[in-house]
């Protein structure tokens, strides 16, 4: 093993995802030393030997409710090191039917893609400015580029989620830090199983994770993980709100 | 959604889950009966069930190594691929490896897989320590040669039929390099190949392609590839510095199905004729990296889809011993009358081996792969009869259409297999398309 001294480490929030999961094993192969953070932490023991002995690097748990915003100071603190990277995958889809109806699982969506990941990432950036150096990447998604009548509710959180990266992103240009928009479009994930979805639209989590890797490296601001998707989201954007409403999409 | 094993025949709805972990795998199971799945490998029906295959893939964590003995504990999820690309680089190479690495270690348990080197070292369970699987009654239970050993058996060469199995310690072997020295002889034919195979007891590896078109006094003929993992002693200077390291290769892909005219008895024979002349012409010994070595069809990702749309059908036998020329003599002048030609024909010397259900025994097994048709089918059953009635078995995880009497009649095991199937409720709790098929 290499000098642990020098070795970057990647912290990612929402570890237990299969998307997060990749995205540890690409960092991890690229030499990073990983950090996953999730809640109940201790059932990804499996994921911590996994990992650590396909890449020979160290691997750490760490306890984390992204709904609990007065202990995200603490979390911080209790990581012992400020990571030089930190991917947020954390997410809930939802049911849209129940959403609009039962507020409390609406807030829950709400919370868990916009209000969670933007606090802790807001708390990192931060960190990083006065450090000057890290980067900063959020999962966002392209459900978030236009609310559309089948997952606004989910949708409307992620465009809140991909306008604060964007802010931050623009507040810590020249300082060093830089920001990272990933908008993966249908992923291959437990989230979305059973659901048929086209598979030239469809990536694997691997995917999800190299276009990651790839963005950290060049210091990519926003990424579709495939780019058939930034053409698509295009066309719905640009859409005129009279078609758009009749589409119900 | 629509499934099938590799050979694309036959097709079946199933019902899928993928479980993320054991507390999700041991609710999922309490519907029943299921079928677990690796990477759908096997050529079948065996790991199809319409009413719930459990998609294993994502049970892939590595969970513990050791430096001393080699023994690697993982899921049973785990591709053979990974655990290559993360131990090769540390001097250590699978025991006993199928011909593609895209196995999952459940599926190389439940087909107790052989390799090029079975005369020798045994199947991959001569290299299994212990299993966790959960069975029938709902429990997981460790089992090895010491501890629930019939359990432990029967699951051995199992299909899937007493478990679903979740993980499990097995030994890799050390090597000292990614390279492995390769020597090729050829055959005139089937007996000047069986006198090689017989001459070569104490290669490694050995293996052989064989012309199934060819006839008369060239039935037969074959190149044998021999081989032994290469020392550092074996390694010019330039392989020495970094001697893990191989060349990575570009993958091919097969991006449409061929129309079903492509294969026909004249372009197999067209490439059998050539291959044998351009593997003649090579003969003697050469240094190949290990992935073209073990895995020369990895490289053509799907390469299923040349068979088109309507798939393909393996056969594998292995006949005993003592029948073994007679019987292999009366396979292949079968196969070359019936001008029914396979790219694919593989021969192979296999050691003793006594075990509850897997393939192999001390003989000489045979592999072909043949599109499905009317006429293949049929000349697939005669081959059948050829195989019975010089005292042969069937290797399940290749076969998609044995009929159940056949198999009775091949195997005085099954019967025994069938009553320890309704004896533990596993006979009702854990069953695929391959097993109602052949009344397991």
């Amino acid at each position: 093993m290499t000098d642990t001294s020098k070795q970057k480490t990647a912290l990612i929030l929402g570890g237990r995802s299969d998307i997060g999961r990749a995205i540890a094993h690409r960092f991890a192969a690229d030499g990073y030393t990983v950090a996953l953070a999730a809640r109940n932490a201790d059932s990804l023991e499996t994921d911590k030997a996994d990992i650590a002995l396909r890449y020979n690097v160290p691997v750490s748990l760490h306890e984390l409710d992204v709904l609990d915003t007065a202990k995200m100071p603490q979390f911080v603190d209790g990581l012992g090191m400020l990571p030089d990277v930190v991917v947020s995958v954390v997410g809930l889809l939802g049911d849209q039917a129940e959403n609009e109806t039962d507020l409390e699982k609406a807030t829950r969506v709400m919370r868990s893609n916009y209000e969670g990941p933007a606090l802790l990432l807001g708390i990192f950036a931060n960190l990083f400015e006065q450090r000057g150096s890290g980067t900063l990447v959020g999962v966002s998604s392209v459900a978030g580029d236009r609310g559309r009548a089948a997952n606004y509710v989910y949708g409307s959180a992620k465009a809140g989620f991909t306008a604060f990266l964007s802010g931050l992103r623009n507040r810590l240009a020249g300082k060093g830090v830089h920001v990272v928009t990933i908008k993966p479009g249908f992923v291959r994930t437990q989230m979305t199983e059973g659901m048929k979805l086209p598979a030239p639209l469809t990536a694997a989590p691997e995917e999800v994770a190299e276009a990651t890797l790839k963005a950290v490296r060049k210091k990519q601001s926003t990424v579709y993980t495939r780019p058939v998707w930034l053409l698509i989201m295009f066309i719905i954007r640009h859409l005129p709100e009279p078609i758009f409403k009749k589409m119900k999409a | 959604m629509k499934l099938s094993g590799w050979g694309r025949f036959p097709v079946v709805e199933c019902h899928i889950a993928a479980p993320r972990n054991q507390d999700d795998l041991i609710r999922l199971a309490q519907s029943r009966p299921l079928i677990a799945r690796g990477n759908g490998r096997s050529y079948g029906d065996s790991s199809l069930n319409s009413q719930l295959t459990l998609d294993m893939r994502h049970m892939n964590h590595m969970l513990a190594f050791d430096n001393e003995t080699g023994q690697l504990t993982a899921e049973a999820g785990v591709l053979l691929s990974d655990i290559i690309d993360t131990f090769l680089p540390r001097g250590w190479f699978p025991a006993v490896t199928p011909g593609t690495k895209f196995v999952t270690v459940g599926g190389m348990i439940a087909s107790d897989v052989h390799g090029k080197n079975h005369h020798k070292d045994g199947s991959f369970g001569s290299f299994l320590d212990w299993i966790e699987i959960l069975t029938a009654d709902g429990e997981v239970q460790r089992c090895s040669r010491n501890q629930n050993a019939d359990l432990f058996e029967w699951t051995l060469g199992g299909m899937g039929l007493t478990g679903v199995i979740l993980k499990a310690a097995f030994r890799l072997r050390p090597v000292e390099s990614g390279w492995i020295r390769q020597t090729t002889v050829s055959a005139a034919n089937l007996a000047e190949a069986i006198d090689i195979f017989e001459a070569s007891g104490s290669s490694t590896y050995s293996v052989a392609w064989i012309d199934c078109l060819s006839s008369g006094p060239s039935l037969g003929r074959s190149l044998v590839y021999l081989g032994e993992h290469a020392a550092l002693t074996d390694l010019p200077p330039e392989k020495l510095k970094a001697p893990f390291e191989t060349p990575r290769k570009r993958k091919l892909n097969v991006p449409l199905d061929a129309p079903g005219f492509a294969l026909n008895r004249w372009t197999v024979k067209a490439f059998n004729a050539v291959y044998y002349k351009a593997g003649h012409s090579k003969s003697g010994t050469q240094l190949v990296d290990w992935d073209t070595y073990f895995y020369p069809l990895d490289a053509i990702l799907d390469w299923n889809r040349i068979y088109g749309r309507k798939g393909f059908a393996q056969f594998q036998c292995v006949i005993p011993l003592a029948q073994s020329k007679a019987g292999m003599q009366a396979l292949l002048k079968a196969i070359s009358a019936a001008g029914q030609g396979s790219f694919l024909s593989v021969l192979k010397r296999f050691g003793p081996q006594d075990s509850r259900f897997s393939f192999p025994m001390e003989g000489y097994t045979l592999a072909l792969d043949f599109p499905v048709n009317r006429r293949s089918l049929d000349l697939m059953d005669k081959l059948d009869k050829i195989t019975l009635a010089h005292g042969g078995r069937f290797y399940l995880a290749k076969d998609a259409r044995l009929k159940a009497d056949t198999l009775a009649l091949s195997d005085t095991r099954v019967s025994q297999f069938r009553e320890m199937r309704k004896s533990t409720q596993a006979a009702e709790t854990f069953s695929s398309a391959q097993s109602d098929r052949l009344a397991l």
